[in-house]
């Protein structure tokens, strides 16, 4: 039809990675593994509450990946669901008493079913029109919670104060070095599933639907199915990840999750690389740190610092961490063949 | 070998003496995390970056200031060592840099962080920390709560007490009004709707015949206006942000309603909203102030300006005077100083918070004359008086009296 159209079509901007190039060897996971364990331990609270935010924003990275490093769709509309997540949380925490634990699968299932009613009207669109379907999600959402007459469960402007919960069985651990560890849990469990997903056959139909959405319906996958089951396991892990989000910073308000957050999201996948699961906790530390790396720099230009940080790295590295990473792996290969 | 005793005896003797020495001089100054003989670590956020970044020239006129003060010799012989990060007036963001300032850079306090969801985001931690959250930069009437919040303090006049005052004008001056209003729906708009009705108190309900409220969303709110005059009100508080305020001042004109017009401070700049909306449409318009307006000729003489002209020109040259920022920076910065005097040598917490609930009748010349701050242990509102203002010509003209309004949250 339109010279548009096949552009969009003709050119996918999410290459095809194979699905043992998505994740790390069993050596390297368990170091990093060991790290995450051992660290807070020597640090200050401060850091281990830096750390916490780390996983959670790796695990929304981790769920974007999932949807457009395998089943490749776009979403600009990730703050949405994680905002859908923190709020459940809170509600449920602050005006019905429930206990933390119990709302993160609330939210998950919650945003489960919001993403895949989402993505049923968004199965009609694709590359760039779906990127802006999202985007306009995400921008609807913090309004949507300044609404009347939700105000009385999401506080409006104001927002919500959340208790932080106290370390159970009476363990000596700070707040935050507990929080530190549930979520490690959580994001371990999550990643375990995640990467199970990519293998099983589920995952093979998202990665067939990526490739190409034509062969992979002739070979008899329910292409509609899996595009909006994509979009709601995506939207489920990013729920989740805003409720722990919504603990750990202990406050929910319209104002935390704009657009800008969604757009921080994508680019923790791009900087991380498209479709490397391990890479989404390197994206996270990118949209963490290197905002208060460019703000050292200049506080006036913090914004054209972090512009020019991220277009270097872009430059240099174009598929990210994954990118480094596979480069590491064939110097340490060369060295042990000298 | 007794040689050797007495000599261990006159060295212990001696140390004694020397720590009954030290133990007297500490009693006299005492000092928590973020203050020592040289210097008071003070830590700011400021949305430098992001949607709200116009406001990040407070905190740059915090700093200058705070460089001038630390050029003349500091506060009591301590240098200010000011600590200003950037949130992008996002609230979680917020909360990580009040960790960073409090946990990892160990300051006395935090001191003017900007923004009320934000601030919001915080309150609790900084309560629960008992680190004092000092002279809030936000208007909200929820910081005035020393009993829930002790360690939490606002600065500006907060907006319920603006619209009291409007409300006590109207008592006295014309009891019958039929006041139409236009408000924001947000907590800023609902905070001054509040502090209307308080005022009017029992005779809010027939003195306000139609409350409208707009989303910032809208592209226009011109249709709130037409509705509004068609409810034949014949005064109208106009409860909006500046470019909106425009809108109503121009639509007013237009469809010839010409009721007696009161505009939110918030929104009281010649710059931003008399000057697109057209001096001939705003004429004698209502509002309220408590600082001096720089682009006023009315001030060309005081000595005050004159001091904080003197200071942008030395300081701060690359910061617009104009900008209303630049002046509210400036006198928050003053109001802080003069409560780090008052601390003396006892640099704790507590007594800081002491301190700032006990300034009594201070005056930074930035302020309308007449115009005096005040704290006490129940009264967390510095300032909490305004003048009303009539807008003549190209600026506003100040008449009446100081008014007070204090309202806790």
């Amino acid at each position: 039809m339109s010279a548009v159209e096949e552009v969009v079509t003709e050119a996918p901007a999410v290459e095809a990675v194979p699905k043992r190039a998505m994740t790390l060897g069993t050596g390297t996971s368990l170091l990093v593994l060991a790290a995450l364990i051992i660290m807070p331990i020597f640090v200050k609270n401060f850091i281990i509450f830096q750390m916490t935010m780390l996983l959670i924003y790796g695990l929304a990275v981790l769920a974007l990946n999932i949807l457009t490093g395998g089943s490749g769709q776009f979403s600009l509309g990730q703050s949405a669901f994680y905002a859908v997540g923190a709020y459940t949380t809170a509600v449920l925490m602050e005006h019905f008493e429930v206990n933390y634990a119990l709302t993160l699968p609330i939210a998950g299932i919650v945003c489960f079913g919001f993403g895949f009613l989402f993505g049923q009207p968004a199965l009609r669109l694709s590359g760039v029109y779906l990127a802006l379907a999202t985007f306009a999600l995400a921008t609807a959402m913090p309004q949507l919670l300044k609404l009347n007459f939700l105000e009385h469960w999401t506080g409006g402007v104001q927002g919500l104060v959340v208790t932080k919960p106290d370390a159970p069985f009476g363990l000596k651990m700070s707040q935050d070095m507990w929080l530190y560890y549930f979520s490690l849990v959580v994001v371990i469990g999550i990643y375990l599933l995640a990467v199970n997903l990519l293998r099983s056959r589920s995952g093979r139909a998202f990665m067939a639907i990526r490739d190409n959405e034509i062969a992979a319906s002739a070979m008899g996958v329910d292409v509609a199915l899996y595009k909006t089951l994509a979009f709601g396991v995506s939207a489920a892990i990013t729920g989740i990840a805003g409720s722990l989000g919504a603990i750990a910073v202990q406050f929910v308000a319209p104002d935390s999750y704009t657009i800008t957050l969604a757009v921080s999201l994508f680019l923790g996948m791009v900087v991380g690389g498209v479709g490397w699961l391990p890479g989404s906790i390197v994206g996270a530390a990118f949209i963490i740190f290197v905002p208060n790396i460019a703000e050292g720099i200049s506080k006036g230009l913090s914004g054209a610092v972090f512009g020019v940080l991220l277009f270097l790295v872009i430059y240099l590295v174009p598929h990210g961490a994954r990118q480094v990473a596979i480069l590491g792996q064939q110097l340490a290969g060369k060295l042990r063949k000298n | 070998m007794p040689a050797v005793t007495g000599k261990l005896a006159a060295a212990s003797l001696a140390l004694a003496l020397i720590a009954a020495a030290t133990s007297t001089a500490s009693a006299q100054k005492k000092y928590d995390t973020g203050a020592t003989d040289t210097e008071i670590k003070i830590g700011n956020i400021m949305p430098y970056s992001g949607p709200a970044s116009a406001y990040g020239i407070i905190g740059r006129t915090e700093a200058a200031y705070f460089k001038k003060i630390n050029d003349e010799g500091g506060i009591n012989g301590r240098k200010i060592n000011y600590i200003s990060y950037d949130d992008a007036y996002s609230p979680p963001k917020t909360v990580e840099q009040a960790r960073k300032l409090v946990e990892s850079d160990e300051v006395l306090f935090i001191f003017n962080s900007l923004g009320t969801p934000p601030n919001s985001a915080i309150h609790k931690y900084m309560n629960s920390k008992k680190v004092p959250q000092l002279f809030v930069a936000t208007g909200a009437t929820k910081w005035n709560d020393p009993q829930n919040f002790p360690w939490t303090m606002g600065w500006q006049p907060n907006y319920q007490s603006e619209t009291q005052i409007y409300a006590k004008w109207l008592l006295k001056n014309k009891p019958d009004a039929k006041i139409a209003v236009l408000f924001q729906n947000d907590d800023y708009g609902k905070d001054y709707l509040k502090g209307l009705k308080d005022g009017l108190g029992a005779k809010a309900a027939s003195m306000i015949v139609m409350e409208e409220s707009y989303e910032t969303s809208e592209p226009t709110i011109d249709n709130h206006i037409v509705k509004l005059k068609s409810t034949g009100a014949d005064v109208f508080m106009n409860i909006t942000t500046p470019k909106f305020a425009a809108q109503a001042i121009k639509k007013n004109a237009e469809i010839g309603w010409k009721p007696l017009h009161f505009l939110n401070n918030v929104s009281a700049s010649v710059g931003s909203v008399m000057k697109p909306a057209g001096y001939e449409n705003g004429q004698d318009i209502i509002s309220a102030d408590y600082l001096k307006d720089v682009s006023d000729p009315a001030w060309n003489n005081d000595a005050g300006m004159k001091e904080f002209l003197a200071f942008m020109t030395k300081y701060f040259p690359e910061g617009d005077k104009l900008d209303k920022g630049t002046i509210v920076g400036y006198a928050v910065a003053q109001t802080l100083v003069h409560v780090l005097k008052q601390c003396g040598d006892d640099l704790t917490r507590e007594n800081l918070m002491k301190q700032a609930a006990s300034v009594k009748d201070f005056r930074t010349e930035a302020l309308l004359p007449g115009i005096k701050i005040n704290t006490g242990p129940n009264d967390f509102a510095p300032i909490s008086q305004l003048q009303l203002e009539r807008f003549k010509g190209e600026r506003w003209e100040l008449f009446g009296d100081v008014i007070s309004a204090d309202v806790g949250g």
